[in-house]
């Protein structure tokens, strides 16, 4: 018989195995070895810690009294595993690039780092884990209890809450010596981890060992082992399908939502590699587990009909004298109620420093966090402390009320209470829409109800609840009832209060997020949570402000301690190139760093301590355009706005445009009209006062003659006013139809020199010309071309200034054109008119001398492009200078 | 003696016209072709009246109007704004600027008599 020392003695060479490991593990990761630490089977083995004492023994209880329904326990976690690629994929992602630290860090994080969210579900936590942790010092003291009640010699002081007392202390040790040794919770406890990972390969090895011994060595191998279980009464279990589904769902939930799931599945995840072969890895696992629980149930059932079924995998090997077995038993339990409750407090107690203990602290140190004092001892400090007061807790709850309930029926209870999270988390990982303020309401919602209808009610007839109340609920209303609200009655207990809870929960969720609005913060991180795939850097949290970078320093150095903080300071330093010196506090930095932070103290007290520093804005508007899909609708449609303003402001602009076109040629059909009123006017005044004189009696012949001759010229003005004007029109719209022919420019200006010299005879003009350079052959419309050259000369007849005037024609050919200059030996035109002698009516001299009506450039220049040229003013040749270019063989296809 | 005119206009038939029927009339007739010295000439010969054109070499006759208008020597002196332009805005111009008369060429001759010997009759 194994006496109780002994019992002791081997626990305690367990535990001190267990220390070593971890201690070895923690050594080799320091060296930087990790190696095997993070591969997946390790991870693998760590999700075990699902497997807590409860289904290592209890498993076998719960197939006694409802058959195959433990295995619902198992399908949850396993459907989870299976479909990881759609939601542990993206809440190892979220974890890895949010840095979060617990699923309370997740929940606030999510809804704008909000501390209100971290508490709400830290306190749900600790609530729903507080039973949890008092199972598993019940189991643990139950199985010394079968050791020891059986004649082996019990110590006075064992009595059996010393003995769970003793375990609460020793879990607690363990978890603050390799728990809180690093503060960065994303450097993961590699010791922690790869200790858990040997209590999941002890916890295995035991129950197959005892179902191998049950059923080769008990029954006559597996056929034997079948023939066996038909006889039972276990074969005669129904399928309520309510109750399986409820039960599939709870399990899933729970394994999401359990905050030493969460630590060991997302915190402690060092890749997504390590979830794919976890994926099919676990859910075998899981397999092996539950393989031999109905065959050790049938055998117990046989060889002890009256014995305790939560304590079978133990007690059957005993009743059989198989003492080895029942001691390795023994350890399979005491390492499944271990390994969880370890993780369980160090989860836990992350979450209550940062979302409960840093917060309260931070608020009472007015200055903040730079200010003085070390975070990093007060982190510690509280981590620790939390532990002890967990592990302390669980110790109190199983001295009040253990053994009120049967071990699984406490399991499920904590189940139903940390499902409560899981509709704010997976509203909050895919869709945008969820609030802060509808993932308050939901949890809270389901928190209450959980606990008003299996909760409280779990304590039995207690002060809690009196059996009254139960009966008839409070205050005698019937639809209150905590088993029956609303009147809803005969439903197995755990499918009520998962009905109502959840939808409850999932309905207060919905409607207080479509009836609140996010703030700028939860946009953001709403955006990074459901789009985490999208941001492989993520979307700036800080804007530039200035914040002092040795602010930071220090307050970073009191978190992550000296060497650390001055070790990531000087990289940042370095990367932007200012080794030696202190970084410059870029958005970038200050991001980089509340990460660091978060790491440590979670979320939304590292974002809480930097915004001390940097002065508080949380997120600029452009952060949040820069963001989200959402975002980018907005800028999506913010930009269709801006194409349809720029285009009102461009039809504007042309409209504007088209306007002044307008009024410019509506000032200069103004102009226009009036010069052509003044010219026709003029002339038309000397006739007609010259006529009246005239008429107006006898006078001498020389005076008759002088004013008819008046008359004539100006009558002559006005018909030489009018034609210019018709040809000016005409070439205008371009109705002009042009005689194209094969010419000498020679003749041409032959003929332009006779012309012009018979028109104006009374100014003597000598005119130089070199007939042998002249003698080009073009095709053009002569007539035309010889009204230009008129023109040109019939202007330096009237205009030139000289005492002897005298115009110089010259031609040459250049290529393909043809020039003909005109030089006078005048004073030339002043450059400020050079650019308006083409205008219509521009008339640089008086009325007397000019005598037309100031059309002959303007006609010169239609002309010239008409056949293909261009004319104009050619500065610099000491008189008026005016060029005439033209091509040699114009297209006839140009008509 | 006659009282005078002082013609400023730059065509010179129109000069030959009026001044043939002003002097045929008894009126001494001087001309002036050119804006930009009109107010000087105006200052020279001080005539009992000034016939205006407006549309000068170098100056707008209207300026010229608004300068006579403001110089104290001149404010009374009787002008007859003649234009070729004949338009509404002109002649508002001109008689917001103080003209006594405004004609649009081409005149009769009877006209400008009849407003000449108004203006600066005896």
């Amino acid at each position: 018989m194994i006496g109780f020392n002994v019992l002791v003695l081997v626990c305690l060479v367990y535990v001190a195995t267990l220390f070593l490991v971890a201690f070895a593990a923690e050594k080799r990761a320091e060296r930087g070895a990790v190696g095997w630490l993070r591969s997946p089977l390790v991870y693998t083995l760590s999700l075990s810690i699902y497997c807590t004492a409860w289904t290592f023994y209890g498993a076998v209880g719960y197939a006694v009294r409802s058959g195959l329904e433990f295995v619902t326990i198992y399908l949850g976690p396993t459907l989870v595993m299976i479909g990881w690629w759609w939601l542990v994929r993206k809440l190892v992602r979220i974890g890895r690039s949010q840095r979060i630290t617990s699923i309370a860090d997740l929940i606030s994080s999510r809804y704008g780092k909000s501390n209100l969210l971290g508490v709400i579900v830290t306190l749900l936590a600790v609530i729903g884990t507080t039973p949890y942790i008092a199972l598993q010092l019940q189991s643990v003291t139950l199985s010394f209890s079968v050791f020891s009640g059986d004649g082996g010699a019990v110590p006075e002081f064992a009595s059996l809450s010393n003995t769970a007392l003793a375990v609460a202390a020793g879990l607690a040790l363990f978890a603050i010596l390799f728990g809180t040794r690093s503060l960065d919770v994303n450097e993961r406890h590699h010791g922690v981890v790869t200790a858990i990972a040997l209590e999941a390969v002890v916890k295995l090895v035991a129950l197959v060992a005892v179902g191998v011994f049950v059923v080769w060595g008990v029954a006559g191998g597996p056929a034997d082992m079948m023939a066996r279980i038909d006889a039972s009464r276990i074969a005669d279990w129904n399928l309520a399908g309510g109750r399986w589904a409820t039960l599939i769902f709870l399990s899933a939930a729970a394994f999401l939502c359990l905050p030493r799931m969460f630590q060991v599945m997302v915190v402690e995840n060092a890749d997504e590699q390590q979830v794919a072969v976890a994926s099919w890895a676990f859910p075998l696992y899981l397999f092996a587990m539950s393989l031999f629980v109905i065959p050790i149930a049938v055998i117990g059932l046989t060889v002890l009909p009256g014995g305790n079924p939560d304590l079978y995998v133990l007690t059957v090997p005993l009743a059989l004298d198989q003492e080895g077995l029942a001691m390795l038993s023994f350890l399979g339990g005491f390492s499944s109620a271990t390994s969880m409750v370890i993780v369980a407090a160090i989860a836990l107690a992350t979450m209550v420093s940062n979302h409960i203990v840093m917060p309260i602290w931070l608020s009472t140190r007015k200055g903040g966090a730079s200010m003085s004092g070390d975070v990093r001892d007060v982190v510690i400090l509280a981590r620790r402390i939390s532990i002890a007061a967990i592990l302390a807790l669980g110790y109190l709850y199983f001295r009040f009320s253990g053994g009120s309930e049967a071990l699984a029926a406490i399991g499920l209870i904590a189940f139903v209470g940390v499902a409560q999270v899981l509709p704010a988390m997976l509203g909050g990982l895919f869709w945008r829409g969820a609030t802060r303020n509808g993932a308050a309401i939901g949890l809270i919602l389901g928190f209450a109800i959980w606990a008003y209808t299996l909760f409280l009610p779990s304590f039995g007839d207690s002060f809690l609840l009196s059996a009254t109340v139960l009966q008839d609920g409070p205050w005698g209303v019937g639809w209150l009832r905590p088993r029956a609200l609303f009147g809803v009655e005969g439903l197995d207990p755990v499918v009520h209060a998962v009905f109502w809870s959840m939808v409850i929960n999932t309905a207060g969720f919905f409607l207080g997020s479509l009836a609140s609005f996010p703030e700028p913060l939860e946009r953001l991180q709403g955006a990074q949570f459901v789009n985490v795939y999208d941001y492989s850097r993520n979307a700036p949290g800080w804007t530039r402000s200035t914040p002092e970078a040795e602010d930071l320093l220090i307050m970073t150095q009191r978190i992550l301690g000296p060497a650390e903080a001055q070790a990531l300071f000087q990289a940042e330093a370095q990367a932007q190139g200012k080794a030696g010196y202190l970084p410059d506090t870029t958005p970038d930095f200050v991001e980089t760093l509340e990460r660091e932070l978060a790491g440590s103290v979670g979320a939304a007290t590292a974002n809480a301590m930097v915004g001390q520093i940097t002065g508080g804005a949380a997120v600029s508007v452009e952060d949040l355009m820069a963001v989200a899909d959402e975002t980018a609708q907005i800028m999506e449609y913010s930009s269709q706005l801006e194409a349809k303003s720029k285009e009102l402001s461009n039809t504007a602009a042309q409209l504007r445009d088209a306007n002044e076109k307008l009024t410019q040629l509506s000032i200069q059909k103004d102009a226009f009209l009036s010069q052509i009123s003044h010219e026709l006017r003029t002339p038309m005044t000397s006739i007609r006062a010259f006529s009246e004189i005239l008429m107006s009696g006898p006078m001498s012949e020389a005076d008759q003659a002088k004013f008819s001759t008046i008359i004539h010229d100006e009558a002559i003005r006005l018909t030489r006013l009018l034609d210019d004007l018709l040809d000016l029109s005409v070439l205008e719209n371009g109705q002009v139809s042009l005689n194209w022919q094969d010419a000498n420019l020679n003749q041409i200006l032959d003929r332009a020199v006779t012309s012009s010299g018979s028109m104006e005879a009374e100014r003597s003009l000598t005119i130089r010309r070199d007939p042998g350079a002249e003698d080009i052959a073009l095709v053009t419309d002569a007539d035309r071309l010889a009204q230009v050259f008129i023109n040109l000369i019939a202007n330096a007849r009237k205009y030139c200034d000289a005492a002897a005037p005298e115009l110089r024609v010259t031609a040459s050919q250049q290529g393909n054109a043809l020039v003909v200059d005109f030089i006078d030996n005048g004073s030339g035109i002043p450059k400020a008119s050079q650019s308006m002698i083409f205008e219509k009516f521009a008339r640089l001299t008086d009325q007397s001398r000019a005598g037309g009506a100031g059309l002959g450039l303007a006609i010169c220049r239609e002309i010239v492009a008409k056949l293909g040229g261009s004319i104009g003013y050619l500065p610099g040749q000491g008189g008026a200078a005016f060029r005439v270019r033209l091509p040699v063989a114009q297209a006839k296809a140009a008509e | 003696m006659g009282k005078r005119v002082l013609l400023i206009e730059d065509e010179p038939n129109i000069i030959q016209a009026i001044s043939f029927i002003l002097s045929r009339d008894g009126w001494t007739v001087d001309s002036h072709a050119d804006g930009k010295t009109a107010m000087a000439e105006i200052a020279r010969r001080g005539p009992d009246l000034v016939i205006l054109d407006v549309m000068l070499p170098n100056r707008s006759g209207l300026d010229i109007l608004q300068d006579l208008r403001a110089d104290p020597a001149t404010e009374a002196l009787p002008v007859l704004m003649l234009t070729a332009r004949g338009q509404k805005r002109d002649r508002e111009l001109a008689e917001r600027y103080g003209a006594n008369r405004f004609m649009t060429k081409p005149f009769s001759n009877a006209e400008v008599l009849e407003s000449v010997r108004q203006l600066a009759g005896p």
